[in-house]
Parts: structure tokens; C-alpha cells; sequence
């Protein structure tokens, strides 16, 4: 279903709980954003639509949080369409920059999207 | 041509306190102490105050809360708080005020007892959302991904990042307020806990209590008082991101912005600075902000912080202070840059005066990379 009357943020979340990475697209000059936003940043057009995540993006920074209580990657992703979003590559300790992921949303209490490494050719 | 406000203002006064530790202090309490001394600096008195411009990690309205406890009435006040480089855009604000005729006597000031009272860095920063999912451990998580960027594009080593450190606790070794003293090494900082790839222990900020507060007027009046005066010569700030998530290029700065606009309001060259103090949360920092500012082409800030060129004794004084890697870091070290510049300038810095200190660069950084300040302070001989 649409999420159309929520805001860009509750929109967002009520999509990844329904399963689906969504993210938004101006309708007249096709700019993709991330994170949600009411409008294109510096442009400011706000004929937004939402659109399905290709999911495919490349490594842009990656560093290894080390805590007592284990360790996680947070990383910076380069969608395919443009925009970039901070994640985590899942079931690495870490990967090179560069290196191409998939998303894929892992279910829980906050659905989140993250990425697992894919093949060059990918 | 340089800008009308250049030389128009200059600081009378300067005091740190609890430099370090400072057990059983507030932060208010020593931020307090800080005004006091900076205004027994400048011979002057509380009720002479008419301007604050105030920012700390623990105080919604910084302003308010310094004006209430040293019991001030300010004419005009200003709190902006972009974090850490706050202070040099404070530098400003104060200057166009005094200029303005809006105040005469601007107390500019700061304190945490963020040691003491945790032992962590304290951040008002409210999360992102759009991060949160994901863990980072912000302000490091955001420093380790500029810096595992700046490596993967130009090569920059860990080796290069340590030397940054390994220079500042040198610096620091000539400075008897320093929090950190002793020799450090190279392989110290390879072989302390890492905490966020590439970053460890050895490549982040101190985390201390401190407090420090400055006395501006106009410099019409600067020569009627017992200091040698320290002249504000320009300042200018930019800001591109929030979160480090918006930054354009992990490995270039709104310092690249910053910088020049700065140079330009206080018609100075690179060949004039005598001085850099640069905001160095972590040792990346150093690096990216010798680029960004133009003292080495992009990239080439790791090979430049090689064989001492920053340390005691090397071609370039970087932070002679000992900086936010080895003298102090309470959680927004911005105040102590000015400190420092007004000491080199002073000729007051002893072990560690400098030569020729006519021209101090301050470069204020706040939030993850996030807002840049870049401001010019010199001795009577720069105006």
C-alpha cells in the first residue's frame, strides 16, 4: 500500500515494514534522494514519488566499531541511483572499499536495510 | 583586498582553568574561574562585561546560564554553538559587535568537566535517525570513514596518521599544561587499542576537563591595557553537512571553503602564517585541514606530516600546544586554539614560544567534519 500521507520518515519506515526499500524520486528531473527528505536538498523540488531501491550499490568507507560487547561495521554506501546511505555489510567482519553489495531488509523490531557483498559483475 | 573589520578588535584577556582534571568543578564553575582570570589578565572587572558569547556541551542556553552565574547584564549576546569551532565564529560575532557599537567589552567563553564527571566525550548531538539503525559511535565512527576513505584515495598510511599524534605529543612535552607528557612513539600509536578502523586509541582526542575565556575590545583601546594585544585579523566559516552521511567527499572539508574566505578578509598569504592551530579531534584532522587550507595539494597531508615537519624543530608550527591529541580536550576545543595563538603571540609560551609568532591561523572544526571555522589572530606587527 502507499504510504503517501505519512512524512518522508514515517513513509520510509512503513515501507521497510512492509518488506519493501523504498526510496524517493523528483518527478520532473528524476534526481533521487536519500535520506527522505520533503524535498530535492539545493534544488528544492518537491514533486517526490516513491520508487523501489535498485538495492545494488558500492562500498564508499567502511570502519569496524570495536566495543567490549563485539564488534559491527558501519558503513557509507553509493546506491546505483546516486544518493548515499550509511548501513552495515552483514556477515563480514569488514570488506574494501569499493567492493559491491546488495540490500536486503533484516527483519526485527526496526526493520532495517542492509547490504551483503555480491560478485564484481553484480 | 582585505576586509574594513581587519585589526578593528583585539583580546586584552586570557585564562584557562582545570586544564586536565579539575575533580569537584562544575563545568560552570570552572568556566567561571576561566572569566575571572582573563579578566585579572586584562585588568578589568566583572561589571565591565557588556557582551557573552558562550557555547558548551551542557547548556541548552549557554548565554543565559553565564550571564546568570557571573552575574552579568550583557548588552549583546550570541550562543551560537556549531560545536567545537564555535569559538572562532564567536571571534567574529564579537568583533562585528564591537564594531557595531553593540558592545565594548566581549567575554567569549567555555568549560567542561567532561573527564571528571564521566570520563566520556559529552554530546548534546542528537542522533540521526537515518544512522541510528546502524550503531556508528559518532564523533569517531565519522572520523575512521573520512580517514579509511583519505587512505583508499591517496595512500595515506597509519604510519603517516601516528606521526600526527607522535608531533603533537612532542609539542606537548614543552607545555606544562599538557593533560598528556612522555615519549610516544610511532609504534605507541600502531600498537594502542584500536577503537574504530583505522583509528585507535593513539589517533583520538584527549578526554579532559578544561575551561577557557577571552577578553575582546576594540582595538582602538587594546594598547591601554597591561597585555600585549592580540589582534583579530578575519574570520570566516562554512558548512556543508550535518551528518557525515551528507559530507560531498569524506576527504575534503568545508576548510576548503573556509580557508580562503579567511585568507582573504585578513589579506594574508600562506608565506605570512607563522602559526597553525588546527582543530585535531583526530589525527586525521590534522591532515585533511593542512590540505584543505592549502599549506600541501590534496592528498599529500600524510607524506607532509612525515619525518617532523610539524613536530618541534620542523619547518611548519603545527599546534604547539600539544593540541586535542596531547594538551587538552574537553569536548569542544576551540576555546584553547585561541588560548594558545594569544600565548605564541604574547610571547608567553616559554619553552615552546615560537620565533616569530606575528600570525596565527586558528581552524575551528565542529560536529563530524561538519562546521568550519577559519580565523586569523597576529601581534601588533601584523596590522
Amino acid at each position: 500500500m502507499s504510504h503517501d500521507a505519512l512524512g518522508p520518515q514515517k513513509a520510509f519506515e512503513a515501507y521497510l515494514a512492509d518488506g519493501k526499500f523504498m526510496i524517493q524520486r523528483s518527478r520532473s528531473t528524476g534526481t533521487y534522494l536519500f535520506w527522505p527528505r520533503v524535498m530535492v536538498p539545493g534544488s528544492g523540488e518537491a514533486d517526490l514519488e516513491w520508487v523501489p531501491a535498485s538495492g545494488m550499490g558500492r562500498v564508499y568507507s567502511i570502519t569496524v566499531n570495536r566495543k567490549r560487547d563485539g564488534d559491527h561495521n558501519v558503513a557509507l554506501i553509493d546506491l546505483d541511483e546516486g544518493p548515499r546511505m550509511m548501513a552495515t555489510v552483514a556477515g563480514v567482519e569488514t570488506i574494501a572499499i569499493g567492493a559491491r553489495v546488495r540490500a536486503r531488509i533484516e527483519a526485527g523490531e526496526t526493520p532495517r536495510v542492509v547490504f551483503d557483498p555480491v560478485g564484481e559483475d553484480a | 583586498m582585505a576586509h574594513p573589520i581587519r585589526g578593528r578588535t583585539a583580546i586584552v584577556g586570557m585564562a584557562t582553568a582545570g586544564m586536565g582534571e579539575a575533580p569537584g568543578y562544575s563545568a560552570i564553575e570552572l568556566l567561571g574561574q576561566a572569566t575571572l582570570g582573563a579578566l585579572s589578565d586584562a585588568g578589568l572587572k566583572l561589571s565591565d562585561i557588556d557582551g557573552i558569547f558562550a557555547a558548551t556541551s551542557g547548556h541548552a542556553f549557554p548565554t543565559m546560564s553565564v550571564a546568570e552565574y557571573l552575574g552579568v547584564k550583557p548588552k549583546f549576546f550570541d550562543g551560537t554553538n556549531i560545536g567545537g569551532s564555535s569559538f572562532e565564529m564567536h571571534l567574529l560575532q564579537a568583533s562585528l559587535a564591537i564594531e557595531a557599537g553593540l558592545c565594548e567589552v566581549a567575554l567569549i567563553c567555555y568549560g567542561s568537566n567532561q573527564r571528571t564527571a564521566g570520563g566520556r566525550l559529552v554530546s548534546m548531538s542528537e542522533p540521526q535517525w537515518h544512522e541510528t539503525p546502524y550503531g556508528p559511535r559518532h564523533p569517531i565512527t565519522a572520523y575512521a570513514l573520512a580517514a579509511a576513505r583519505h587512505m583508499h584515495e591517496y595512500g595515506t598510511s597509519r604510519e603517516q596518521l601516528a606521526d600526527v599524534a607522535v608531533a603533537a605529543r612532542q609539542w606537548a612535552n614543552l607545555n606544562p599544561e599538557a593533560f598528556a607528557h612522555g615519549p610516544l612513539t610511532r609504534e605507541d600509536v600502531l600498537a594502542s587499542r584500536m577503537v574504530s578502523d583505522p583509528l585507535t586509541k593513539g589517533d583520538c582526542c584527549l578526554v579532559t576537563d578544561g575551561a577557557a575565556a577571552c577578553i575582546l575590545v576594540s582595538a582602538d583601546r587594546a594598547k591601554d591595557f597591561p597585555q600585549k594585544p592580540a589582534y583579530f585579523l578575519g574570520a570566516a566559516g562554512a558548512n556543508w553537512h550535518r551528518s557525515i552521511v551528507a559530507m560531498p567527499d569524506l576527504t575534503v572539508t568545508a576548510a576548503s571553503e573556509s580557508g580562503p574566505r579567511a585568507f582573504e578578509m585578513a589579506g594574508l598569504r600562506h608565506s605570512d602564517v607563522d602559526l597553525l592551530m588546527l582543530y585535531d579531534a583526530f589525527t586525521i584532522n590534522t591532515i585533511l585541514f593542512l590540505e584543505d587550507l592549502g599549506f600541501c595539494p590534496k592528498g599529500e597531508g600524510g607524506r607532509f606530516v612525515e619525518g617532523g615537519r610539524i613536530a618541534p624543530g620542523g619547518e611548519l608550527a603545527v599546534n604547539t600546544n600539544g593540541g586535542g591529541l596531547s594538551c587538552v580536550h574537553p569536548g569542544m576545543y576551540g576555546m584553547f586554539l585561541i588560548a594558545e595563538a594569544v600565548a605564541q603571540i604574547r610571547g608567553q609560551a616559554g619553552e615552546r614560544q615560537l620565533e616569530r609568532a606575528d600570525i596565527a591561523l586558528l581552524h575551528g572544526n565542529g560536529g563530524t567534519l561538519s562546521s568550519q571555522v577559519t580565523a586569523f589572530l597576529g601581534s601588533e606587527n601584523a596590522i
